[in-house]
């Protein structure tokens, strides 16, 4: 076996009349970041829940560093770290009390505790606010301190559901740099969200859409494959532009950027430039472009939706 | 391997938890107080002043002298006067008072014949002997009020007439064991620990676990390799101090205000009261993981409440009730404590001698938290 310690095959799980993940296949490399792209109600909680133990799969196979799951879930508790999308350490304990609890719940012993829970308040800024109720914290500290709350016992595996939909672009930043410290230093990360600039920065990604993977890879080798050519147009009256391009056969969509329309052109058009120019709603003082395909135009093309 | 470093950590997180919510933490000292002070001296059974009436027939010094000796009794109250049955009557439908003397007119012959004067020539026929002197109307749906009217029965006629009467020789004689002066306190402060320790104890633990899920910490608790025993274990030792601090409230108030001492062994006071408290904070463990919301276990805490105080024997005697509800009784650790903790403080019983009760709490305990280790699952399905 290589070095794959996550992974699921044909993994499905079923509520009442919801088929919230529908026979995932997933494989996950020690050291990756690997990131779950897909809107709200596409599976991403529900797959990662059953990734840690705490959903039972309908059907399908989980091993987690060589464990099944959910069977054997208490034996990788402790090498497990899980950032809830809620925050879910007390509101009603300081930073400091909640640190002190978790490494207790962790069983470090105690002669470590100090030094680790001081290491974790300098990593992630929280020095200044470690007599602070973590109820009264802002979106951005109390996300530090859950990052520190799920790395505080060296976790092998950290996943993340949606762990920056609650604070700003620049805490988010600075969060990224922080998963990629962690990622340096071996942990292999799971996380999951629906900003596209984050999908960006994984190693590895899964697009996910109602339950079912529609497709995986590396950023790069996304957009390289996605089966379409984007072109940016530059005209006059963009809005009467799109509704007359979308109904044409081989246009996958069309979105409006500022002053250009971004249209995706199904690749079995051969001169996507061309194609275009034909048509009698483009005039020839309109600017075609052959332009880059970005990670949204993936999630464009694999689901069929306009926005995560 | 169970650990106590995890134990302890819930513990302290518990306690801190329960610190800094003000309102929670006073009101582990305000119910005790306040529900003693208002029950000590609100609960009575020896029932006086009952607003009474009279319908007087006849008018003379003699009947005049009876209201008097009725009034003497403190029993009742005599607040109003009527000319006849059928204006008395509807004064008790009206509930303007809850019972009437009703005085005939012959009072003085009936009096003159009945046998605890004695008035011996002519001799009485059988007729005149059994004739009361006069009669009580009562509302009679409330059976306490109805018992003390009853009470005055028998009532000695001695003062009545200017003579000595023939005392009747009672049948039997009553010796009062424990409660000789018939206060209704050494029952009811003892008894309130039991209520106020069911109520209070199972409140807390059963909104503990519902809370950690309505807050949104449940999904982090159970990532984390904490066992549920541990959970369990560290959610209900601060509150058994808690209780424990209830229970010192309420007995050193008993003594110091109702004069209710602990006659029996503190150490047996101890071992009773801790094997409750653990009983009820288990009860409420198991309510919490059944509940879906605090909501649900505040209204599953009531309904194992209003049992506790109605057929635990904290209001009605035990001995009192049909076979099907002491075996319902039997189920709640009230009825057990109840026992005991009467025992304990008013007839200095030692807890070898109420053996089954103590039994029956500890497996009480240890069934519950087996029950709701077992149903508190580590999962979210």
């Amino acid at each position: 076996m290589s070095n794959v310690i996550i992974k699921a095959s044909k993994l499905t799980r079923h509520f009442e009349h919801v088929k919230a993940v529908q026979a995932l296949d997933l494989e996950i490399e020690q050291g990756q970041i690997y990131g779950f792209l897909g809107p709200n109600g596409s599976g991403k909680t529900t797959a990662m829940r059953m990734l840690i133990g705490l959903l039972s799969p309908t059907s399908g196979e989980i091993q987690v560093l060589g464990h099944a799951l959910p069977q054997q879930a208490e034996a990788v508790r402790l090498q497990i770290g899980y950032m809830t999308q809620k925050f879910s350490l007390y509101d009603d304990l300081t930073v400091l009390e909640n640190l002190k609890f978790i490494a207790n719940i962790y069983g470090l012993p105690v002669k470590h505790q100090s030094k680790r829970i001081n290491e974790l308040l300098s990593i992630y800024g929280l020095e200044k606010k470690q007599s602070q109720l973590a109820g009264s914290m802002s979106g951005g500290q109390r996300q530090r301190l859950s990052l520190a709350a799920a790395t505080l016992h060296h976790p092998k595996i950290l996943f993340l559901d949606e762990p920056t939909s609650a604070v700003d672009p620049e805490n988010r930043r600075d969060f990224w740099e922080q998963l990629f410290d962690l990622s340096d230093q071996g942990t292999t990360i799971l996380v999951s969200t629906h900003y596209m600039d984050e999908a960006e920065r994984c190693h590895k990604l899964a697009i996910l859409e109602t339950g079912i993977k529609r497709a995986d890879g590396s950023p790069q080798t996304l957009m390289q494959n996605m089966g379409a050519n984007v072109i940016e147009i530059e005209a006059q009256d963009l809005r009467g532009l799109k509704q007359s391009l979308l109904p044409l056969d081989g246009v996958i969509s069309a979105a409006q950027l500022g002053t250009r329309l971004r249209v995706l052109i199904s690749d079995h058009i051969q001169n996507p430039v061309a194609f275009l120019q034909q048509q009698n709603c483009i005039h020839p003082q309109d600017v075609l472009e052959n332009v880059r395909p970005s990670l949204e135009d993936v999630f464009v093309t694999s689901t069929g939706r306009s926005t995560p | 391997m169970t650990s106590w470093l995890r134990i302890k950590a819930i513990f302290f997180k518990e306690l801190i938890q329960l610190k800094r919510d003000r309102m929670t933490f006073g009101m582990i000292v305000m119910i005790p107080l306040i529900q003693l002070l208002l029950f000590g001296y609100a609960i009575n059974t020896n029932i006086r002043h009952i607003p009474a009436g009279v319908v007087d027939m006849s008018q003379t010094g003699i009947s005049r002298l009876l209201i008097q000796t009725v009034q003497a009794t403190q029993v009742v109250d005599v607040q109003h006067y009527f000319q006849n049955e059928e204006q008395a009557q509807a004064a008790i439908a009206r509930a303007d008072i809850r019972a009437v003397l009703f005085i005939p007119q012959d009072i003085s012959q009936r009096l003159a014949r009945h046998p605890s004067v004695g008035l011996g020539t002519p001799a009485s026929t059988d007729e005149e002997t059994t004739r009361p002197i006069a009669q009580w109307i009562v509302d009679g749906s409330d059976t306490i009020v109805a018992g003390a009217i009853k009470g005055l029965k028998g009532m000695p006629l001695v003062e009545l007439l200017n003579k000595p009467a023939n005392r009747s020789v009672p049948t039997f004689e009553i010796t009062l064991l424990f409660n000789p002066e018939q206060r209704t306190v050494v029952n009811i402060v003892p008894g309130l620990v039991g209520i106020i320790l069911t109520m209070t104890m199972i409140m807390f633990t059963s909104a503990a676990i519902v809370r950690e899920r309505e807050r949104g910490n449940m999904e982090m608790l159970i990532t984390t390799p904490v066992r549920p025993i541990e959970l369990m274990l560290g959610k209900i030792i601060p509150y058994i101090f808690i209780g424990s601090i209830q229970v010192s409230i309420i007995l050193g108030l008993g003594y110091t205000l109702f004069n209710v001492p602990v006659n029996g062994g503190l150490w047996d006071l101890a071992g009773a009261t801790f094997l409750f408290i653990t009983a009820s904070l288990t009860l409420g463990l198991v309510i919490s993981t059944i509940a879906k919301n605090q909501l649900q276990s505040m209204q599953m805490t009531v309904f194992i409440l209003m049992p506790s105080i109605l057929l635990s024997g904290f209001m009605f005697p035990y001995e009192g009730m049909p076979e099907a509800a002491q075996y319902i009784a039997e189920a709640l650790p009230a009825t057990h404590f109840m026992r005991m903790i009467r025992g304990i403080v008013a007839r200095e019983v030692d807890l070898f001698a109420m053996s089954y009760d103590v039994y029956w709490l500890a497996l009480f305990t240890l069934a519950g938290l087996v029950v709701a280790s077992l149903r508190f699952m580590k999962r979210l399905d």
